[in-house]
């Protein structure tokens, strides 16, 4: 009996001190709104930086999609109980960077844990979008994409079309289009994500302003500029598509993109990152191209980024922040991040990663992925192709999502559309500067 | 002749009103007050600085013509979800009630679908009518009919007004069943021997008696409309498209949670607050009179 409590009372000293080593790691946490087998992957990158060393220990939470991600991190921020990693994507960006004093800078975070940081490591097509105008990054990219053409190549066949065509102009696509309706294919093109590919990045793949101040990154007092002619000549080009039914709106997210891997619809404009989805989904052969442009344009310029980037937000240690800092420059190492572009369809977002990815012939084998980056990369950013930063900015898709439903359902033409959506998003924009002044 | 109870003293009557006192205070009083304060300030979403703005955000509202189309979008779903699920309710407790055996059975699987919580129910129907994958879809498609809500605010409309309803039915009918139930034979029988047809004995004698409960209904079925439809609209059209699904209450939780714009989301709570007061008011003073209890 004796001997049994003994033992018993050795084991519950073990446990305590055992449990105080686990303790005496810093842990920290990681809000996130990725599920299914990206967040199989993001957890292997987790699980590695926690294996690689016995510091620290992040421990990651889901927290429902990218809105709901960013509104759980600033209710918790309200609260006094927010986590030390938030990832916030794209659109959120302007919001986070307007609540100065939420969120400590990246620039600085690295400084002040003493971590080596090289900002000019990151493609700066990517960078720029979490970087202030004098030079300095608040965030850190994470996984980050730009809109491309999928092309069914069986469709393609089966409408006459050769399916190597040139489909670099929106005019040589109409043309495919007409052939495919002639032909009777019943879904010739479909689209995800509306504002983001035909209105954000046709601006900056076309050399012309969203919004003025360029794009927002000169000052909040930015106003929307996307109802210009080039803009409402390709919305209205869209709409007449959807009323002659050669383009079926399936929704104002990714839904689309179902319709695709099922093989009904033939052109598809959608996220790089659809590749995973699509590669293994697709039971018929398939096709990247370049986003398409508008002849007698100053496209092709460059196009911009989709996806999210995590920051540090404030009122934590300075242990902490140092945990926090590691892990963030351990996501940078050219390993990790080419793992991620490669799984993922994910841009490489340091020119490093790019660089490995290139040498392991991983394009050549996977035709087709590389097209994304260069697609980004082909010129020198200019005001109108550097991103946006734009306050409010999760509305103002909305509002232009309904005015583009309206388009589309015929009920509206595309001047009408444009200029109702920049007069409401202006509205908002006026509201957002007001609040952050 | 009403009658009135009077206690001597008032600690004993303070004492058994104060649970009811705590919890007003605590889930209505201090929520609206809170409400009424932020619809007054303009904050930051992180709520690192606020600007007081007077009534400007009740300006902003009322100068947005979607928020005024939002009342006209509520108006509708309401009476389109309550006339709906009270008619059909009441058909099939009409139903119901001739049968001499099995009426056991229809009661048990009428009242099924009230137990299925409105996102569940929302999912479903989303699944019947999915432009992908839905059965209801691929039927009106062979018919000729393009179905396509996520672009027809119509038919939009139409699939979460069902959805809404469907669970309503049954609550309805249990209801209807039971009020129909409590109906004297003899009263319907003595209608009988003077010769009234079915029809004349369901308007004069079988409707009037049912006002109680169709008043209650009434009230109850306009509360779940405002309120409650919220996980059908959410899971369906998300308010969408074009805002031809967004009721008001969608719109607060739009406002407030998704775009983080929480005066203009408390605002919204505020002309809520006052017109489900007005509605509450006039069904009691003006439709009530017109119950026979």
């Amino acid at each position: 009996m004796k001997k049994i409590k003994l033992f018993i009372c050795t084991l519950a000293v073990f446990a305590m001190f055992s449990g105080s080593i686990a303790q005496a790691k810093v842990q920290i946490q990681w809000w996130h709104a990725f599920g299914g087998r990206l967040g199989e992957l993001l957890n292997e990158q987790v699980e590695k930086f926690n294996a690689s060393q016995n510091k620290y220990e992040v421990v990651h939470t889901r927290k429902g999609n990218y809105s709901e991600t960013l509104n759980a991190g600033i209710a918790a921020f309200r609260a006094g109980q927010h986590p030390n990693i938030l990832m916030v994507f794209e659109v959120g960006t302007a919001s986070l960077m307007a609540a100065k004093g939420a969120y400590v800078p990246m620039y600085q975070l690295m400084k002040d844990a003493g971590q080596k940081f090289n900002p000019k490591g990151f493609v700066s097509a990517v960078s720029g979008y979490y970087t202030t105008t004098d030079g300095k990054m608040l965030s850190m990219p994470y996984n980050s994409s730009t809109p491309v053409l999928w092309v069914n190549k069986e469709l393609m066949k089966k409408a006459g079309l050769d399916p190597e065509m040139d489909l670099s102009t929106w005019k040589k696509v109409g043309n495919a289009l007409d052939a495919a309706k002639a032909k009777g294919i019943d879904m010739p093109f479909c689209t995800c994500w509306h504002s983001w590919v035909h209105l954000e990045n046709f601006s900056a793949y076309h050399n012309i302003p969203f919004a003025t101040k360029a794009n927002g990154f000169g000052g909040l007092d930015t106003e929307l500029a996307f109802n210009s002619p080039v803009h409402i000549k390709h919305i209205q080009t869209l709409g007449k598509w959807a009323q002659e039914g050669k383009f079926t709106y399936m929704g104002r997210r990714n839904e689309a993109g179902k319709n695709f891997r099922a093989g009904e619809c033939m052109l598809m404009t959608e996220s790089s990152a659809g590749y995973a989805g699509i590669k293994k989904a697709a039971k018929f052969e398939f096709g990247i191209r370049h986003l398409p442009y508008y002849g007698g344009t100053e496209a092709p310029q460059n196009t911009i980024i989709g996806g999210s980037s995590l920051w540090a937000l404030s009122g934590k240690s300075a242990e902490e922040n140092k945990a926090t800092a590691a892990f963030l420059a351990f996501l940078s190492r050219t390993d990790i991040q080419a793992k991620w572009h490669q799984d993922t369809g994910y841009l490489g977002v340091t020119t490093a990663a790019a660089k490995k990815t290139k040498s392991s012939g991983f394009y050549k084998t996977n035709p087709g992925t590389d097209l994304a980056g260069i697609q980004m990369m082909r010129n020198k950013v200019t005001q109108n192709s550097k991103g946006l930063r734009l306050g409010s900015f999760d509305q103002i898709r909305g509002i232009i999502d309904e005015e583009m439903e309206g388009v589309y359902s015929g009920k509206k033409t595309a001047q009408v559309a444009l200029d109702s959506a920049v007069r409401r998003g202006n509205v908002l924009l006026r509201r957002f500067e007001r609040a952050n002044k | 002749m009403e009658k009135r109870v009077f206690f001597k003293g008032w600690k004993l009557p303070l004492l058994l009103v104060t649970p009811q006192l705590i919890i007003s205070a605590v889930f209505f009083f201090y929520p609206s007050g809170q409400a009424i304060w932020n619809s007054l300030f303009l904050p930051d979403p992180f709520g690192l600085k606020t600007e007081f703005v007077g009534l400007d955000n009740f300006r902003f509202l009322l100068s947005d013509s979607y928020y005024l189309a939002s009342f006209k979008t509520t108006i509708i779903f309401s009476v389109a979800v309550t006339i709906s699920s009270m008619l059909i309710g009441l058909y099939l407790a009409a139903l119901a009630d001739r049968l001499i055996k099995g009426s056991g059975v229809y009661q048990t699987l009428l009242i099924w679908p009230y137990a299925i919580a409105p996102a569940i129910a929302g999912v479903l129907w989303l699944f019947l009518f999915n432009g992908n994958i839905g059965l209801v879809s691929w039927y009106l498609k062979g018919l000729g009919y393009e179905w396509n809500h996520n672009l027809n605010g119509d038919q939009a409309m139409f699939l979460v007004v069902l959805a809404s309803a469907w669970g309503r039915i049954s609550y309805n009918f249990l209801f209807f069943f039971a009020g129909l139930q409590a109906i004297p034979k003899s009263i319907l029988e003595a209608a009988a021997i003077d010769g009234a047809s079915f029809w004349k004995r369901f308007m004069s004698v079988v409707i009037p008696l049912l006002s109680p409960i169709t008043f209650f209904l009434l009230v109850v079925n306009i509360v779940y409309a405002f309120f409650d439809t919220f996980g059908v609209i959410h899971t369906i059209t998300s308010g969408g498209p074009e805002q031809s699904t967004t009721i008001l209450v969608y719109k607060v939780f739009s406002d407030g949670f998704v775009s983080q714009d929480l005066g203009s989301s408390a605002a919204q709570s505020v002309i809520l607050l006052v017109l489900v007061g007005i509605l509450t008011v006039i069904q009691f003073k003006y439709i009530e009179r017109k119950v026979h209890y």
